[in-house]
């Protein structure tokens, strides 16, 4: 099996045994202040078992806050162990494992549940629905990421985490030359969460096809809730294919099969085929949505609807098609020839086509607009040009023939990063300040905003600009360390102070949030920022129905229009009021989630016969849960009336009751 | 539905003289290993659009549409993985494993 006990828990390294000490009281710390605070029942009852789209979706937010932190704080001290030449802060097997995991978490862990935490909570909202379609599995989605977003994160601690890139790419990711257990983590970790994201690609699918309100025909959707509808066609489209990639793995690692191993006649760079069959539009689906949050915080805060609402929707279908076309642009190093490396280099470049046609789409949005800058709006403008360094350097690195020189050196990292950050964190961030009143009833201080706002766009990049001029003069990515003869030294310096700018600016973040939740002013309206779709025609926070009639639409900005004309949409009248139908909650989700934490952990371990009796575990559930005939309970009329009553007679407020 | 229905028999029939013609090529013809599956598998897509349009209401209901979008769209990503891996893992058909 290859496993040393005396080496269950890692040991003998001061940074992980303070991380140890810390993850102990820190658990310890939750119980207690649960237990005094009573409040044990309240996060089984509110929380833990709930069903309702919008608290899953704040669950969804707040893991990606604390992976953001954990993956922050690995690309802090590659930062710091890369500061100076010849440093020893870190040794090499140290720094491969944080260079893993910062990019595991970050994309799987950070950016995709922090969007799905945004849909989950607006997109019902936005088609005008009560519910997402299937809102248990919306449950079993959430704790499915958790779950493996959990185990591994206990990899660091426990076992070793794994240490051969994001990417893990064959062999080295293979028993031959990684015999530990920590990529095991890596095989079961991701397919446990990719589950939970293949799950919620389906639901999202359902939801917006058939779940949109009386005259919200696809093309007058809220841009936000397209970008969902194809992303989730996407998330349908490739997940499987890293179902199917991480099962081969696995089978590689803990049972000896030779898919990808060098003997056997197994082909390594299958994996980084199919890895990248699926990572490369992995990278659409990040992005997508969150250029569905510019589209609304652009249209929003320059008082104009979207410029190019026709071609945005076919820009954002052609980039889900050519997103499947493009992946050999990941390896053309492997040497596949002129033809593929061509074919591959053309099908890359066009996709900078629809991209630039949205780019062009919100700078004519803003073009006569009259525009606020909020929080919210900054994001949306630092984005534009940042997103554009990272997209003209991407067509840089489409050229199979240059690629030769850009590849593995900190110029690619330097890309992704540029076109990530602004791309997805910038726009998660754009969509928390935006939304944080739809989630929670207060706004998020825009003073401190704009701090976390300056601080973390000049930290970004002074960051990530020096490593492009890095990469241009040789230095390689996923190295440790670097000699003063390579005359790398004050770039490198530079980018190490840049990103203790970038941690500056998170703090200011965290602490915006700290500050909001005991200052801010609660007394708001539905419609804090003069906003244009139906996720602002109710209630903030939102009632647990979402909407007392649901609203009828008959163009796009179908709420702008309906302020505009002082519509009767606006008003409900006490006739109107019915009871409404909701379902209930559910321990089954968390159960499972658990479950599969458990078998996961014992198949990392390759206790196989465990690890099978723990996956009964999740038969059983699942046959719970084909003979659970509980069909839900009613909300009366009378608690609509008043729950209604209570937001819609407050000051300013332009939805209105009427007796 | 009163009426005869014409279009499951012939489909019916057509998909009999389908099978059969393909059984019939790999059993009584000697043509080579790789013509026979070749033809074989052609009938078979032949086959499978027929039942899909006789059998399976593919164009019935106001889901009609979307039904067609869904099948192009699976068969396009299908040829995009297996014969795209096939592709690029053979070298642009250049080197065999």
């Amino acid at each position: 099996m290859g496993i040393k006990w005396d080496e269950f828990f890692i040991t003998g390294d001061p940074l992980i045994l303070g991380s140890q000490i810390a993850i102990v009281l820190t658990m310890l710390g939750i119980v207690a202040g649960l237990t005094y605070l009573k409040r044990w029942k309240w996060l089984w009852r509110e929380w833990l078992t709930t069903v309702d789209h919008k608290r899953i979706g704040i669950m969804y937010i707040i893991s990606a806050v604390l992976m953001f932190f954990r993956g922050g704080m690995d690309g802090l001290l590659m930062k710091a162990q890369t500061s100076r030449p010849e440093m020893e802060f870190l040794t090499a097997q140290h720094y491969n494992e944080i260079f893993t995991t910062h990019g595991v978490i970050m994309i799987l862990f950070m950016a995709m549940p922090f969007l799905i935490g945004l849909m989950n909570v607006v997109i019902p909202l936005q088609i005008g629905a009560r519910d997402v379609a299937f809102p248990q599995l919306n449950a079993l989605s959430f704790w499915l990421f958790f779950s493996g977003a959990m185990l591994f994160n206990v990899s660091f601690v426990i076992g070793g985490s794994p240490d051969a890139g994001w990417t893990s790419y064959f062999p080295l990711a293979g028993k031959e030359f990684s015999p530990g257990i920590g990529n095991n983590y890596y095989a079961v970790a991701l397919q446990i969460a990719g589950i939970g994201t293949l799950l919620s690609g389906i639901n999202f699918v359902v939801t917006i096809l058939k779940m949109r309100t009386k005259g919200m025909t696809l093309m007058r959707m809220p841009m936000f809730s397209w970008t969902t509808l194809v992303t989730s066609i996407i998330i349908v489209a490739a997940f499987p294919i890293f179902t199917v990639a991480l099962g081969l793995m696995t089978f590689d690692r803990l049972y000896g099969t030779h898919f990808f191993t060098l003997s056997g006649g197994g082909l390594d760079m299958l994996w980084a085929n199919l890895f990248w069959l699926w990572g490369h539009p992995e990278v659409y689906i990040v992005a997508l949505p969150a250029f569905g949050i510019f589209s609304e915080v652009i249209a929003t805060f320059s008082r104009k609807s979207l410029f190019g609402y026709k071609s945005m929707v076919v820009s954002i279908v052609g980039i889900a098609l050519l997103s499947m076309l493009v992946w050999v642009h990941h390896f053309y190093t492997m040497g596949a020839g002129a033809a593929v490396n061509s074919v591959f280099s053309i099908t890359t470049m066009l996709i900078a086509v629809p991209t630039g046609v949205k780019m062009f789409n919100w700078l004519f949005t803003m073009r006569h607009g009259r525009i606020r800058t909020t929080t919210a709006m900054l994001w949306a403008l630092a984005f534009v040009p940042c997103f554009v360094i990272g997209g003209v350097t991407g067509v840089m690195l489409a050229m199979g023939a240059a690629d030769y020189q850009y590849h593995n050196t900190l110029f690619l990292v330097a890309h992704f990063h540029y076109v990530l950050i602004p791309g997805v964190v910038f726009a998660v961030f754009a969509g928390l300040y935006y939304w944080w009143p739809k989630m929670f009833g207060f706004l998020l201080n825009e003073r401190l905003g704009k701090w976390h706002f300056w601080l973390f766009v000049i930290g970004f990049n002074v960051t990530f600009m020096p490593m492009f001029f890095l990469g241009l003069k040789g230095a390689v990515r996923r190295s440790y360390t670097f000699s003063v003869e390579s005359g790398f030294s004050n770039l490198f310096l530079v980018s190490a102070l840049g990103s203790v700018i970038l941690a500056a600016g998170f703090a200011v973040f965290c602490y915006n949030i700290y500050w909001s939740l005991r200052h801010a002013d609660r007394n708001i309206t539905g419609d804090p920022w003069h906003a244009r779709t139906l996720e602002w025609a109710t209630a903030s926070p939102v009632q647990p129905y979402n909407f007392a009639k649901l609203p009828v639409v008959d163009k796009l900005d179908a709420f702008w229009h309906m302020k505009k004309s002082d519509s009767p949409e606006l008003t409900l009248q006490q006739t109107e009021i019915e009871e409404i139908h909701m379902p209930n909650n559910s321990g089954l989700p968390f159960v499972m989630g658990i479950i599969f934490g458990i078998a996961g952990f014992l198949l990392v371990f390759e206790w196989h016969l465990a690890a099978a009796v723990a996956a009964i575990g999740i038969f059983a559930c699942l046959i719970v849960r084909s003979f659970d005939y509980n069909d839900g309970y009613h909300i009366h009329k009378a608690e609509v009336e008043q729950t209604e009553q209570a937001w819609r007679l407050r000051e300013g407020e332009v939805n209105r009751y009427v007796g | 539905m009163s009426r005869f229905p014409i279009g499951h028999v012939l489909g019916f029939l057509f998909s009999l003289l389908l099978t059969f013609a393909a059984a019939g090529i790999a059993l009584k013809t000697s043509l080579s290993f790789k013509t026979i599956m070749w033809i074989i598998g052609g009938l078979a897509v032949v086959q499978a659009g027929l039942q899909l349009t006789m059998f399976m209401h593919v164009n019935e209901g106001e889901d009609r549409h979307s039904q067609w979008i869904n099948i192009l769209y699976g068969v396009f990503l299908a040829v995009i993985i297996v014969a795209g891996s096939i592709w690029v893992m053979s070298f642009g058909g250049t080197h065999s494993h």
